[in-house]
């Protein structure tokens, strides 16, 4: 067994340890943070599989900020989980079975007999000249410069939508109106009045 | 030498794995979101060890795009979700059933 | 010159649908007397521009006028126009027609004078009803005028229908009353099975010709006669038995030959003015015309005319017989118009066009005479028309009392009335005729001339001779005595001068135009006879004029018949008045059947209005509301309903639900692709 081999098997298996740990554990809090070492043994995959940019901007993008959105998410929100986990036993064994299931049926068709090393050698791997974001980035910058665009429009879009659903009016606030600020005319703030002078007495 | 159906098998685990979760977890919303969230890492596996093995990027863009949607999928989620909470006091989705007639 | 005489002929139909236009859309307006006035000018004028007519092509024989007017429309070359053909049958009818139509506007004048009061209670005919009387007289008239002038098949038909529907619009003039609605609706559906067989007709002319134009299907007709027809499988028909015989179910129907003459006695529902101008002189008269117009190609086919023959010999007799046992006034005439229609139409059997025409015209004045004279007695009797309430009228009436036994001499065929010598000339055709059924029909000819004798002066004698019962029925009614009794006068001066009028040709037509029409040439080429069929050629060798006929007339059967007739109802009803009741007591089931009119509205009741309903109820019940309505429109509603209402349990609304049936699927989908693959 070669040193990638070992990587592999030790990363895989804390990968599916985790995602098990994320769908079993009781408290949210624990799931998030299983679901973050999730995705630091899938970086770690995708290193193996050379693909150094998506490895990083999985770890920066997801734990850095989908999980932790998570997080707070889950801290904000005062959750009562004891309802919630009403049926967990009783559906325990349906889940396993379906994903076993489709697992043997999945393994059926990805198995080695398709997609073995005879069919699918290992590629040989890159020089260390080579730099997987340079690649990408002349991809994207070309080919895929449209979609690119419009996962910015997505990205935009989304940002807009949180903001526009969680967003809520407080009584007691004090803002700004920005329109009647605008429309104001000089004789709604100053008063011109002429009098006569008037004698000390 | 790790063939690549062993990523694809992998991938099929975490894939069947989140599904249960789907199944398991069937009440509780945020677990619901993450178990998708698994779910699309799965897939990702797949398109990044096609990629390798076929020396194609193209799937390493799509991967990019997928974690794209995915982030503002689960911003968006997760708006909603704090929006549903305020609303009922509640992300129970067996509570959730007013379309229901 | 021809020119002037198109715009006559356009004139000639033009001027009576003005009138009905102006009385019918106008009548408010124009008043009782305006719309009476327009409309008589308007006949008027189609009268005097007849005579003219007459005139051009029989006086001065200057021949034919044929033209066309306007095109409707041209389809796959074949051209539907209007256009006028005034031969000298045509212009015949036309002068019969405006003539007796005239006569007619003149007496409705009197007949409708009090109509607004003087009716039965319910039996309105709603506002201006005066009007819209004159107004559909005048439209008949001008229908009619289109029928007779038509030179091509669609005009007839449109003429056809017009009359149709006019006397539909006339039969119901009493809207309010049932029995006119129902008797409008009688004949107005009865007409249509007659008018479904002229339609299938002139589509069998219009298939073989291609043309609908009647000089072109006239001469092509010889070149046609060989041709037969499969109507279904294994059988073979001559195309010419085919359409002739489609044809005169059409003349069936309008000429109420049995046994599409139930309408008839019925139509008596609408006012005397229109039995005596539709159900007896004019419109009943287009299936005859219609015939005889269509010589060239009833000549043609033997089994048509012997059909023909048959059923004018039963209508001829059994009708007249119905007539006898009436006791309405306007029945008896309307039995023995139907009777006389027979004899019409037993001529045309025979091959003796010009006899059966001959026939309808003299038939036109007389008969005209006799339903305006019974009018005349109705309007004297306050609307009273049952005839065991009348008698002795001969001295409050005279004029009427001398018209009518005119008609009623003229109708039975006296020799030297008009009736006689066209009726004499039809029993002769037929006895001459070598036809199959030619016997069957000399026969009942014959019994028919004893039969019409009989109810002629029957329906006279009781009406205007005997005891005086008017008094009677109304002594029983009222307390007062005879201060109630309405002393029956004549006439005013409109109703009396058409019967004068009628009167004259009743007598002269006869003898003035036998030689021509009857034994000459009068028609010309407007009606073909072959040779081997010519019966009136025969006749006519030994024919020495009209007084040699009326000599002659008094040594044959048909005069001791009508004679023996007459006597036979002058025992009866005159003389021994007990006997009529006895002999009815006695031939109870005879009686009966007469009563039933054969049974043949009960038939007609059951088994085609019955078997409609049936059938209707039938679609309604089992197509309409179980198979369309239960099975297909609520049963597909139904069975959405019921799959939704089993699939809706899928739709738990549970978020897991749907996502345990998508796994599922992908699970299918994959296993289907692992096995495949």
């Amino acid at each position: 067994m070669t040193f990638e081999q070992i990587l592999f098997y030790a990363f895989a298996a804390i990968l599916v340890f985790a995602a098990g740990m994320v769908i079993t554990v009781r408290n949210a809090v624990h799931a998030a943070l299983f679901m973050v070492l999730a995705f630091f043994t899938s970086a770690a995959l995708w290193l193996l599989l050379e693909a150094e940019f998506l490895a990083i901007t999985l770890v920066l993008v997801y734990v850095g900020a989908v999980m932790v959105l998570f997080l707070f998410v889950v801290m904000m929100l005062d959750l009562n989980t004891a309802p919630m986990r009403e049926g967990f036993a009783r559906y325990l064994p349906v889940g396993i079975v379906v994903a076993l299931l489709v697992i043997a049926v999945m393994a059926m068709a990805v198995g080695q007999r398709h997609f073995g090393l005879e069919q699918m050698p290992v590629p040989v791997p890159h020089g260390a000249d080579y730099s997987n974001t340079r690649e990408l980035g002349l991809l994207l910058y070309t080919t895929y410069v449209y979609p690119f665009e419009i996962a910015a429009v997505i990205l935009l879009v989304a940002i807009v939508a949180a903001i526009a659903l969680t967003l809520r009016q407080r009584g007691g606030t004090k803002t700004q109106n920005i329109a009647e600020q605008v429309a104001v005319r000089r004789d709604d703030r100053v008063r011109l009045v002429q009098m006569d002078a008037e004698q000390r007495k | 030498m790790i063939p690549l159906s062993n990523y694809l098998i992998l991938g099929a685990i975490l894939f069947c794995i989140s599904m249960a979760g789907v199944f398991i977890n069937r009440k509780n919303l945020i677990i619901l979101l993450m178990c998708v969230e698994l779910m699309l890492l799965a897939v990702n596996m797949n398109f990044i060890a096609f990629s390798h093995y076929l020396g194609d990027t193209g799937g390493q863009i799509f991967v990019f795009f997928i974690l794209t949607v995915a982030a503002a999928e689960a911003a968006i989620g997760l708006a909603i979700l704090v929006v549903l909470f305020r609303n009922r006091r509640s992300i129970n989705v067996a509570d959730l059933d007013s379309l229901k007639g | 010159m021809l020119d002037n005489l198109h715009n006559v002929n356009i004139a000639i139909v033009a001027a009576p649908l003005l009138g009905a236009i102006i009385a019918g859309l106008f009548g408010g307006a124009i008043g009782r007397a305006g719309a009476h006035t327009v409309t008589i000018i308007g006949v008027a004028i189609a009268f005097l521009l007849s005579l003219v007519m007459f005139n051009h092509v029989v006086i001065q024989d200057a021949g034919i006028v044929s033209h066309s007017v306007y095109t409707w429309l041209v389809s796959d070359g074949i051209t539907f126009e209007v256009g006028f053909l005034v031969d000298k049958l045509s212009v015949m009818m036309m002068v019969v027609v405006t003539f007796v139509s005239l006569m007619v506007h003149v007496y409705t004048i009197g007949y409708m004078a009090h109509d607004e009061e003087n009716w039965p209670e319910g039996s309105g005919a709603g506002k201006n009803s005066y009007q819209r009387f004159f107004s559909y007289i005048s439209l008949f008239t001008f229908s009619m005028l289109m029928l007779v002038m038509a030179n091509n098949f669609m005009q007839l038909f449109f003429g056809w229908e017009a009359v149709g529907l006019v006397s539909y619009l006339l039969i119901g003039f009493w809207l309010k009353r049932s029995s006119a609605t129902y008797a409008n609706l009688k004949a107005f559906l009865v007409n249509r099975v007659g008018d479904f067989g002229f339609l299938l007709g002139i589509a069998a002319v219009l298939m073989y010709f291609n043309t609908l134009d009647y000089a072109a299907v006239f001469n092509a007709a010889e070149l046609q006669k060989d041709l037969v027809i499969s109507l279904w499988p294994g059988t073979e028909w001559s195309v010419m038995t085919v359409i002739c015989i489609l044809l005169f179910v059409g003349a069936m129907g309008k000429s109420a030959q049995v046994p599409l003459h139930v309408w008839l006695p019925d139509s008596m529902e609408g006012p005397t003015p229109i039995s005596a101008l539709i159900h007896a002189a004019t419109m009943v008269t287009a299936g005859i015309f219609m015939v005889a117009r269509m010589s060239p190609l009833f000549e043609l086919s033997e089994t048509a005319l012997s059909f023909i023959l048959i059923i004018g010999a039963i209508t001829a007799l059994f009708m007249g017989f119905l007539g006898i046992i009436q006791n309405d006034i306007k029945r008896v005439v309307a039995y023995s118009t139907l009777s006389q229609l027979g004899y019409m139409t037993v001529a045309l059997g025979a091959s003796a066009y010009a006899a059966g025409v001959f026939h309808l015209m003299t038939h036109a004045f007389f008969k005209a005479l006799l339903f305006l004279a019974a009018g005349s007695v109705i309007i004297a009797m306050h609307h009273e028309q049952d005839m065991r309430r009348m008698g002795g009228l001969r001295k409050y009436m005279p004029i009427t009392w001398i018209t009518s036994l005119i008609g009623s001499l003229a109708l039975i065929g006296t020799p030297g009335f008009a009736g006689f010598f066209s009726k004499d000339l039809i029993i002769e055709a037929v006895h001459a005729s070598q036809l199959p059924g030619a016997g069957f029909a000399y026969f009942c000819v014959l019994a028919g001339v004893f039969v019409t004798a009989f109810y002629s002066f029957r329906m006279y004698f009781l009406v205007f001779h005997g005891k005086e019962r008017f008094r009677d029925a109304h002594h029983g009614h009222d307390a007062h005595g005879h201060h109630a009794v309405h002393e029956p006068h004549e006439t005013p001066w409109v109703v009396t001068l058409p019967l004068i009028a009628l009167a004259i040709p009743s007598v002269l037509a006869g003898g003035m135009y036998i030689t021509d029409m009857g034994f000459g040439n009068f028609f010309g080429s407007a009606i073909q006879v072959l040779p081997q069929h010519d019966v009136l050629g025969q006749l006519a060798q030994d024919y020495h004029g009209p007084w040699g006929m009326v000599l002659h007339g008094f040594l044959t059967a048909p005069f001791w018949l009508a004679l023996a007739g007459v006597v036979t109802a002058w025992l009866l009803y005159m003389k021994y008045t007990h006997v009529p009741a006895l002999i009815q007591a006695r031939l109870q089931f005879l009686h009966t059947l007469l009563e039933q009119k054969y049974y043949a509205d009960r038939f007609n009741d059951w088994f085609f209005a019955g078997g409609s309903r049936g059938i209707g109820r039938l679609l309604w019940q089992w197509g309409d509301v179980r198979l369309i309505d239960g099975l297909l429109v609520n049963g597909s509603a139904r069975t959405v309903g019921w799959l939704a209402a089993v699939v809706r349990h899928v739709q738990s609304g549970y978020l897991f639900h749907y996502a345990f049936a998508m796994i599922l699927g992908l699970l299918l989908m994959f296993a289907l692709f692992v096995i495949a693959g």
